[in-house]
């Protein structure tokens, strides 16, 4: 997993709430074998005129060009800023991996749904849990001023707007500590690598016919 | 100090690692793939630049999306094929110990084709990223499905985060009456203790009934632990076991053998254990069960009516038989034996092994299937299982009867391929799980023993086959 520490990056409002998981990546995308490559049908639905199946071109796909992320100012957006419950519905971990894929690393929103909240994290990404004013701050000033960018910090929590302003957020210890070191469950359980490997040798000589 | 049971045992031999609040590490010993669940896994090794911890442990095959038949015209749905062909790829890549690609003479159901060639093993930890992992619990080793997530975890470093399960003692005593097969014992344990009965528990299966059934009853309990609510069911390894396993391809050869057999013996659950809960049935009062519901406790001896929901107090428990009804096409207070079906299918990890298809064959014999029965498909559970029913004859019995014979495969259990259920469809079917749409979009399945459903195949309708 891609460690996390700090990001200076062009935010992008979402301004619905509730946004379920079947929104943001739709089900027939399921049917891939990958984890990656979700990117591009991020938001299918809403971002195409057309219907998106997965391996799809999308590149002379017919673009919404009323929805936020088509619109040219906020290409190359790192930073969401979302509305509450956001990533709620089917516990899909092709979401996370959808906003990830199309260069997301921070989430900022009032509230998430618990499954998707977590899934965030195994795959590197920062959800930040801000109050509804500091949201509705960062949606207004977003939407004014073209290349609004924000500071994230994970090392001391905070986030720095284009004004100078800071606010600070909360996040579990070992989230952190995963998340600033790259660390993944694999990568935390590879930790113990020399744990398993003395493990594998008493259980070798014990029964020797499971190796074969 | 109270003794140790089985599951115990299993799992005190594999703790690698255990954190303060009690999660584990487990060491895992085998490691099974199919298509389906493995991509991402495979994936995301591959984007973090790992490699499998032991590709040693590797049994991979695909079975979900392959057809059965035609098997000249290869995978004909490209999204079926592209998952087939990347198991093989991935395959290819990371090596493993056995891999039985499409169309292969020995390949077959996951579950169906581990033990057959002896890489499950009693003691082992057995995981697959499938439910029904369960199966191999019936040899004595800790089995159980996993994630994608977790899929990939194991294949990175060999071992599984877990926490230890509670244990429960489900005891079938007394003796099976003719006709009686496990796939009722299975049934009537998850009509008793329902679909939750078994949560956060691992079920440990004994007592006369269990110590009496072959291997592959044994399998068939096991698998269906899961629809229990239960991660894993195990049996004590004994004699039957070994038995079985003596000879198989993987099983330990020589010395090892004799070693092993010696370490198997001492997996029996202690005198002295004790269990955090016990549910006991009495063999004899077990009859041939119907499904009627679209959850495997909706269940029902086959002299039972249909349930009334304006009997049911609870109103929870009413909604739930209206709604099973109402998608089932069923009117309250029908005998189970009225029930006409359209579909019969003989298959699945729970009974398509070489047992289940001659205990099917010993009522197919000689009779037709009824002109009202649309199609009734018998799929063998793997290239092995085909070869030798075809060597007995069991596929001209069927052939003869009006059964189609197909290739190996999960079929129409869950319907991936082209095997499946129209809306509105009535289905006897051998497999593990009625819930809705599993067998096809509005497809209406009632499960059954594999003699139960060649029984209603011939009379058209649900028969007692302890009267055939
Ligand atoms: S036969 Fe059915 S239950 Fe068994 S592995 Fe295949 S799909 Fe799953």
């Amino acid at each position: 997993m891609k460690a996390f520490t700090q990001l200076n990056g062009l935010a992008c409002p979402i301004d619905r709430a509730n946004i379920d998981t079947d929104a943001i990546i739709p089900k027939q995308f399921l049917k891939s074998i990958k984890r990656s490559g979700f990117g591009p049908y991020l938001f299918d639905e809403w971002r195409y005129k057309d219907h998106g199946e997965p391996g799809m071109d999308c590149t002379n796909r017919p673009l919404n060009s009323d929805f936020v992320l088509n619109q040219p100012r906020y290409k190359g957006a790192q930073i969401m800023l979302a509305r509450e419950n956001f990533g709620c519905g089917s516990s899909r971990e092709h979401a996370p991996w959808a906003i990830e894929d199309y260069g997301f690393r921070v989430i900022i929103a009032p509230s998430y749904a618990d499954i998707f909240f977590n899934n965030c994290y195994k795959n590197g990404m920062l959800p930040i849990v801000a109050s509804h004013a500091v949201v509705d701050k960062l949606f207004k000033e977003c939407e004014a001023t073209a290349g609004y960018s924000l500071n994230v910090d994970l090392t001391s929590q905070t986030v720095t707007l284009p004004s100078g302003e800071t606010f600070t957020f909360d996040i579990h210890p070992t989230s952190k500590h995963n998340l600033l070191n790259g660390l993944d469950e694999i990568g935390l359980t590879l930790l113990h690598a020399d744990k398993i490997k003395a493990f594998e040798g008493k259980h070798k000589a014990a029964q020797p016919w499971l190796f074969a | 100090m109270a003794g140790k049971t089985l599951y115990d045992k299993l799992w005190d031999s594999h703790v690698v690692h255990e954190d303060a609040d009690g999660t584990c590490l487990i060491y895992i010993d085998r490691h099974l793939v199919h298509e389906v669940t493995s991509p991402q896994a495979f994936e995301g090794l591959r984007l973090a630049g790992r490699k499998p911890w032991r590709a040693d442990t590797l049994v991979a095959n695909p079975d979900h999306n392959t057809p059965t038949k035609d098997w000249e015209k290869g995978i004909e749905d490209p999204i079926s094929r592209l998952q087939v062909e990347t198991l093989d790829s991935n395959i290819k890549e990371t090596g493993a110990l056995v891999y039985f690609p499409f169309k292969h003479a020995n390949q077959g159901i996951i579950h169906v084709i581990g033990p057959e060639n002896g890489t499950t093993l009693p003691g082992m930890t057995v995981v697959c990223g499938d439910s029904h992992t369960s199966t191999h619990g019936a040899f004595g080793a800790l089995a159980h499905g996993i994630g994608t997530s977790e899929v990939e975890h194991v294949m990175a470093t060999q071992t599984l985060i877990a926490k230890k399960s509670k244990r429960l003692l489900v005891r079938v005593d007394g003796e099976l009456g003719v006709g009686v097969t496990a796939k009722d014992v299975a049934l009537a344990v998850i009509g008793k203790i329902g679909t939750a009965g078994g949560n956060g528990f691992a079920i440990e299966f004994g007592g006369e009934v269990i110590r009496a059934l072959s291997m592959e009853g044994r399998m068939t309990i096991c698998n269906m632990a899961i629809e229990a609510g239960a991660r894993a069911g195990i049996i004590a390894p004994d004699a039957k076991t070994a038995e079985y396993l003596k000879g198989r391809q993987y099983a330990p050869k020589a010395a090892d053998w004799d070693k092993a057999v010696a370490y198997w013996n001492t997996l029996a659950t202690d005198a002295d254990a004790v269990f955090d809960s016990v549910v006991e049935l009495k063999g004899a009062e077990i009859a041939p069960q119907v499904t009627w519901g679209t959850s495997p406790e909706q269940v029902l001896p086959i002299n039972g009516r249909v349930p009334d929901p304006a009997q049911e107090q609870d109103a929870t428990k009413r909604t739930s038989i209206e709604n099973a009804l109402k998608y089932m096409g069923l009117t309250a207070n029908t005998p189970i034996e009225d029930i006409k079906l359209d579909k019969i299918f003989i298959g699945s990890c729970t009974n398509s092994r070489i047992e289940d298809l001659r205990a099917a064959a010993v009522v197919a014999k000689g009779k037709k299937v009824a002109s009202s029965i649309q199609l009734a498909m018998v799929v063998p559970g793997s290239g092995q299982v085909k070869r030798m029913a075809e060597a007995e004859g069991l596929d001209k019995i069927f052939t003869e009867a009006g059964f189609e014979w197909r290739e190996p495969g999960c079929s129409m259990c869950l319907a991936m391929n082209a095997d499946r259920l129209s809306p509105g469809e009535r289905c006897a079917s051998t497999s593990n799980r009625n819930f809705e749409g599993r067998q096809g979009q509005g497809g209406r399945t009632h499960l059954v023993s594999p003699a139960m459903a060649v029984a209603a195949a011939i009379a058209g309708h649900f028969v007692d086959v302890r009267s055939v």
